[in-house]
């Protein structure tokens, strides 16, 4: 008995390391996209963004002032200055290319007969001479500095006012909200008829839905747009948002349609024999109780539309003026592929508003994926 | 602020233009045939009959124009030349058995059709295992679903930042060449190292999938009736030959559902691609390729649409796999 106790705590331990280390895994990409956008240029540039909460230890070195700045002080002649900049703290110092950290803040080495130099721990050193300096350029103080971990908010300004991504989030959300909510007042109707109602053809159209399900867009595109641009819609707004409407349909008929199927045959059969109709039933009954399948499906098809690139792409604009999200991020991964601190924060900010939907609404997500286990899109 | 009312408004028209088709028509039928009087009985009957059609009349519109039509009108535009004026035939589909890209494409979507729906399932299966026995398993769930909210191209961004390359000797700044150069090799440009570049970018849709399966699949491990579990342990089975002899076949069923979800995901696979490699480097796919001929250059409608056919055709089984599970259940 006790060994198998034993065995048993031993495999919790096992459940729980393994369980974390997969859940590590799962969340570092992002971790490390988030915290990368809180660091200027020249910090993602010199180290990786897990070193970014310790203090970054950088070399470098400075040149001192030339006899132009010598100053005579009790018969000695003497340069003085700093060699930091910013909140940097000197941790060595050295006259040497090789030996960059010989020295110690405080101590003081002989450079050339007679030159003495001391460089301190606040940063200034002191260059003294007996004999007139001859020298054209500085010496060169080689410095090893800690800078403090520092992080920033300064990316998200530049981004969100410079490069446009402030617009992008208004068209983004522009596209999204009537995308969202016209389909779903579409649908319910539709599910509710399927469900409910009698009529020839029911399962035939049920089953038509179903296999719409898993048309891909792709197909979609040339003939949608010809046909947008025929009736004079061309790329805007309106065709964009009977795109989504058209694409987002076989999922929230399929997914309401499965909800109401569940609904308590008695409840409406006994609202029927009282004389209501089935516009009633459907307005008083069928679409209170079914909030959670209605939550479920507008998380879908919002978190489906905001993060969409290729139906926006092709049936809007591309201009400045009509780029969503999306669109601006691919944009900047061509023409600013180096500059991560820039891709990070957009990045950030674009994935943002799914997040918090995501972790606000994901009850209502869980179950929408239990109730149709069978995406579209 | 324009662009605000214009959505306000426009979210106003549509939605009042919606709720003004289906209160207006049902006002109207039950004016016609209102149900009471003295022919109530007939009237409720014909009403009946009309009523839903109402109720799906712009669902009906919607998926046939947006949805059906479009596959018809692919199927016609492939069997002609680019700007769709004369009748090829299939010469469409025989140039792209003879063309290097598309068969480039075709062997990569076989490769992500076999790796990233196995890879994700088997993820998804062992997170939902292990995150069904612990306290903090439901943290565990959020933070393993939460790619699913982020868009391919967010999820394009934070991988290309883990494949970063710099020169050797230089700061890796990408995790995965700082872990390698720590464990003493040399960097690498992940994105352009082929054949393997496909693999890096599968990565990141199983990344983004896993979370879907493991919900699914943990809710169907839920379900298995405590009975077989403690039968088996009783009889003195280890915790995996529990697992993999009494739970994992009880939920074959749903296993399969999660397997096909993510197989049409990944057919219609394109942003990861578009973002991270654009196709080069033998990573193009069927609709990144697709995309190409549509709209880059001179468009070619006719070779465009024959690989969305094509794409149609590869997803056309479980279409059909589908129907015949609703079917039976409608029954």
């Amino acid at each position: 008995m006790e060994g198998m106790a034993g065995q048993k705590s031993s495999l919790t331990w096992v459940v729980n390391i393994s369980a974390f280390l997969l859940v590590l895994a799962w969340t570092i990409p992002t971790l490390g996209l988030f915290v990368s956008s809180f660091r200027d240029r020249d910090q993602i540039a010199s180290s990786g963004w897990w070193a970014s909460f310790s203090a970054s230890e950088q070399t470098g070195f400075v040149r001192t002032g030339t006899d132009d700045d010598a100053t005579q002080v009790d018969g000695l002649y003497v340069i003085e200055g700093t060699v930091l900049e910013g909140d940097q703290k000197l941790t060595a110092w050295g006259i040497r290319s090789r030996e960059p950290g010989a020295f110690q803040p405080g101590e003081t080495t002989e450079i050339e007969d007679g030159w003495q130099l001391t460089v301190n721990e606040d940063g200034s050193y002191r260059l003294t001479s007996e004999a007139p300096f001859e020298m054209r350029r500085g010496e060169r103080i080689f410095t090893t500095t800690k800078a403090p971990a520092n992080l920033t908010t300064a990316n998200y300004q530049r981004v969100l006012t410079a490069e446009g991504l402030g617009r992008a989030f208004m068209n983004t959300l522009t596209v999204a909200i009537p995308a969202t909510v016209i389909p779903i007042l579409i649908a319910a109707f539709a599910a509710y008829a399927l469900a409910w109602m009698q009529f020839p053809g029911r399962a035939l159209l049920t089953a038509a839905v179903v296999g719409l399900l898993v048309v891909p867009l792709q197909v979609s595109l040339i003939p949608l747009l010809q046909m947008h641009n025929s009736i004079g819609i061309g790329k805007g707004y309106l065709g964009i948002w009977l795109a989504h409407t058209g694409f987002g349909l076989p999922l929230a008929v399929y997914l309401l349609r499965n909800y109401m199927v569940g609904l308590p045959r008695e409840v409406i059969e006994s609202a029927r024999v009282d004389g209501a109709t089935d516009f009633q039933i459907f307005r008083r009954i069928v679409l209170p109780l079914s909030f959670p399948a209605l939550a479920s499906f507008a998380i879908f098809q919002f978190l489906w539309v905001w993060n969409d690139l290729l139906v926006a792409t092709v049936f809007l604009g591309n201009t400045r003026e009509q780029l969503v999200m999306t669109g601006v991020l691919r944009e900047l991964m061509g023409s600013k592929g180096g500059e991560w601190e820039i891709l990070a924060t957009s990045a950030f900010i674009s994935i943002a508003v799914p997040l918090i939907v995501f972790f606000s609404m994901q009850r209502y997500l869980v179950r929408g994926l239990l109730a149709g286990s069978v995406k579209g899109g | 602020m324009e662009l605000f009312w214009l959505a306000i408004s426009t979210i106003a028209i549509g939605v009042f233009g919606c709720v003004a088709w289906f209160w207006g028509s049902n006002m109207i039928l039950d004016t016609i045939y209102p149900p009471r009087g003295e022919r109530a009985g007939d009237n409720i009957r014909r009403a009946n009959q009309i009523r839903p059609w109402l109720f799906l009349g712009p669902a009906i519109l919607f998926l046939g124009l947006y949805l059906v039509y479009p596959v018809l009108d692919s199927l016609w535009r492939s069997l002609h030349n680019a700007d769709g004026s004369q009748f090829v035939g299939t010469d469409n589909y025989s140039w792209a058995v003879g063309d290097s890209k598309f068969r480039e494409s075709m062997r990569n979507n076989m490769l992500w059709l076999l790796v990233v729906p196995a890879l994700s399932t088997l993820f998804g299966l062992i997170a939902a295992q292990l995150t069904d026995r612990i306290k903090w398993g439901n943290i565990g769930k959020s933070l393993i679903f939460m790619p699913m909210a982020i868009s391919f191209v967010g999820a394009g961004v934070i991988w290309k930042f883990i494949y970063e390359y710099r020169d050797a000797g230089e700061t890796q700044i990408g995790l995965l060449n700082y872990l390698v150069t720590k464990l003493g090799g040399d960097p690498q440009l992940w994105l352009t190292l082929i054949p393997w570049n496909n693999f890096f970018l599968m990565i990141v849709l199983v990344w983004i999938q896993t979370g879907f399966a493991m919900v699914i699949l943990s809710a169907a491990l839920r379900g298995i009736p405590e009975e077989t579990i403690e039968a088996a342990i009783l009889d003195g089975a280890s915790p995996l030959q529990v697992f993999f002899k009494i739970k994992v076949p009880q939920i074959v069923g749903t296993i399969a559902v999660v397997w096909t979800t993510i197989t049409i995901v990944v057919l219609k696979v394109f942003d990861i691609v578009f973002v991270m490699t654009n196709g080069q480097w033998g990573t193009q796919v069927l609709a990144n390729l697709m995309y190409d001929w549509m709209f880059r250059g001179t468009p070619d409608y006719g070779r465009g649409s024959a690989i969305a056919i094509v794409l149609m055709i590869l997803v056309t089984p479980i279409m059909i796999w589908n129907i015949r599970n609703v079917r039976k259940e409608v029954r």
